[in-house]
């Protein structure tokens, strides 16, 4: 058997507006054998300190770059050489079932990372080069999830080399390619010093700055609201509650995160991508949630195949992501592949929100704060706690009557409960 | 048993310091008579994590229905300086 290829771990584009990074430490050693989903190495980006984790096995054989050092996204950071034809799911089976669980469509079924996927095949031109598109083709031969997810990390699918059928692109050949498109952003600001654990408060505007600049010139929004009574939901939980300790007790915004998961995975039409002039549906309901970080700015890890999550997992990821995003420990998972958003204002911030979406999104939920308010209730009005829910959505890819059916099903999902309590 | 409370006030400080450093300097000059989840701007996720630690360290189950009177440090220290009634 000859000895198994290399291949390079590009750093990878953590959102759509980060565009470069630096790396701070390395948390691996060359000779280390890493199992996909290790933590390679922490990254300062713009917005945050971010763990980079590996997408597939290997053992460690050099860096390529210098801690410090500013590098573009998709420069090769760390060489490893592949372990043999068969890696284990290691990763999958790991013991955080949490946030950080990566898509069920892993790489084990074509394993063997072929060269051509990892050298610079930044050469190859669209269409053009015979090894990844049959003659003929002016669009590149990719499956539809690999398509999305090259257009979430800005990996131009012409420059990926294609192992599944008819040389199409696999979801596997952009994991081992992480051959990523340095984002065509505007204006950049410096980041600050590497050795500083915080980002300047500045760095971290013009990112949001940039990315929100781009979703309002090319995205025509429309905004519809709903008022829902959380009457029920707030005496459900007050009782679940009640009578277990700190740890185990739910806020309620779990139940948001499952309801618009539950509601999204009913109406695809809102969860997914706008890429290349369509929409492209995701196969999974990845709720990304907006945190807001107390020195400015916010950030929006997501929490992986929500849909499919009991209330308590969910509250156990949310409790872990906004840990990690107020210590500046979250991972790279976490940052790219949310299908749509959820902000949740909270008892204190404002009644209702008019979202800006994050492209490629086509969708942003917002919840605002739950307050008491008169209420009509068959023929009598009462006092009911109530809580506006809005949604801000992609004219381009739908309309309001397909936005008005989600928000009714969110609704739904928060005054009946029937969904919600159920384990998923 | 009870314990002075003010002996506790260090550790709901510290508590709070925990769960968002970035306000510590804010705490040294902190009333203990006001509602601090206000005045800090701290949200449901920080009321959570800082009850939470809370709770760990004084061993004292902190049940939802006491949430309401538990807004500002002092009231705080002399809750967790009694033990639980029985």
């Amino acid at each position: 058997m000859t000895e198994p290829p290399t291949f390079d771990y590009r750093l990878p584009s953590l959102g759509a507006d980060m565009d470069e990074g630096r790396v701070l430490e390395w948390r691996v050693s060359p000779g280390d054998t890493v199992h996909r989903g290790d933590i390679m190495a922490v990254v300062e980006t713009e917005k945050s300190d971010i763990d980079i984790e590996i997408w597939h096995d290997g053992v460690v054989e050099s860096f390529l770059v210098d801690i410090g050092e500013r590098i573009d996204v998709g420069t090769p950071i760390v060489r490893l050489r592949a372990v043999g034809d068969a890696p284990e799911p290691t990763a999958t089976a790991g013991p955080t079932p949490a946030a950080g669980s990566i898509t069920p469509e892993s790489i084990t079924s074509e394993t063997s990372p072929p060269a051509g996927g990892v050298t610079p095949a930044r050469a190859a031109t669209r269409g053009a080069p015979a090894i990844s598109a049959p003659a003929g083709a002016d669009r590149v031969p990719a499956s539809p999830l690999a398509r999305r997810v090259a257009a979430e990390r800005g990996i131009d699918l012409a420059t990926v080399t294609g192992t599944g059928p008819g040389g199409a692109v696999v979801r596997a050949d952009l994991d081992r390619a992480e051959h990523v498109r340095p984002d065509a952003g505007a204006g950049r600001a410096d980041v600050a010093p590497a050795a500083q654990r915080s980002r300047s408060v500045a760095s971290m505007r013009s990112a949001i700055a940039e990315r929100m600049s781009r979703s309002n010139r090319e995205i025509p929004h429309y905004h519809l609201a709903r008022d829902v009574d959380l009457g029920r939901l707030t005496g459900w939980l007050e009782q679940r509650n009640a009578d277990r300790p700190i740890t185990e007790r739910l806020l309620p915004v779990a139940c948001y995160v499952r309801a618009v998961a539950l509601a999204a995975a009913r109406h695809r039409e809102l969860n997914g991508f706008w890429v290349d002039d369509h929409f492209e549906p995701a196969d999974e309901v990845n709720v990304a949630m907006v945190i807001s970080l107390r020195r400015g700015g916010l950030v929006a890890p997501h929490i992986a195949s929500a849909d499919q999550r009991t209330l308590e997992e969910i509250m156990s990821a949310i409790t872990e992501l906004v840990g990690a995003a107020r210590t500046g420990t979250l991972r790279s998972s976490w940052m790219t592949g949310s299908t749509l958003t959820l902000t949740n204002l909270g008892d204190t911030g404002a009644d209702l929100v008019h979202g800006v979406i994050s492209p490629p999104e086509v969708a942003l939920v917002g919840v605002g704060r739950t307050r008491p308010r008169p209420w009509v209730v068959g023929d009598l009005v009462s006092v009911r706690p109530i809580a506006t829910v809005t949604l801000a959505a992609d004219h381009r890819a739908t309309d309001g009557a397909i936005g008005s059916r989600f928000l009714a099903a969110v609704a739904d999902e928060l005054e009946q409960l029937t969904n919600l309590e159920a384990s998923a | 048993m009870t314990t002075d409370p003010s002996a506790v006030v260090p550790m709901v400080l510290s508590a709070i310091a925990e769960v968002a450093p970035e306000l510590e300097p804010e705490l040294a000059d902190l009333d203990h008579d006001i509602d601090f989840w206000l005045e800090l701007q701290l949200d449901s996720m920080d009321h959570l994590s800082i009850m939470t630690r809370l709770s760990e360290q004084t061993g004292r189950e902190i049940p939802e229905r006491d949430y309401p009177r538990l807004t500002t440090i002092n009231a705080l220290a002399t809750y967790l300086s009694t033990s639980d009634a029985h």
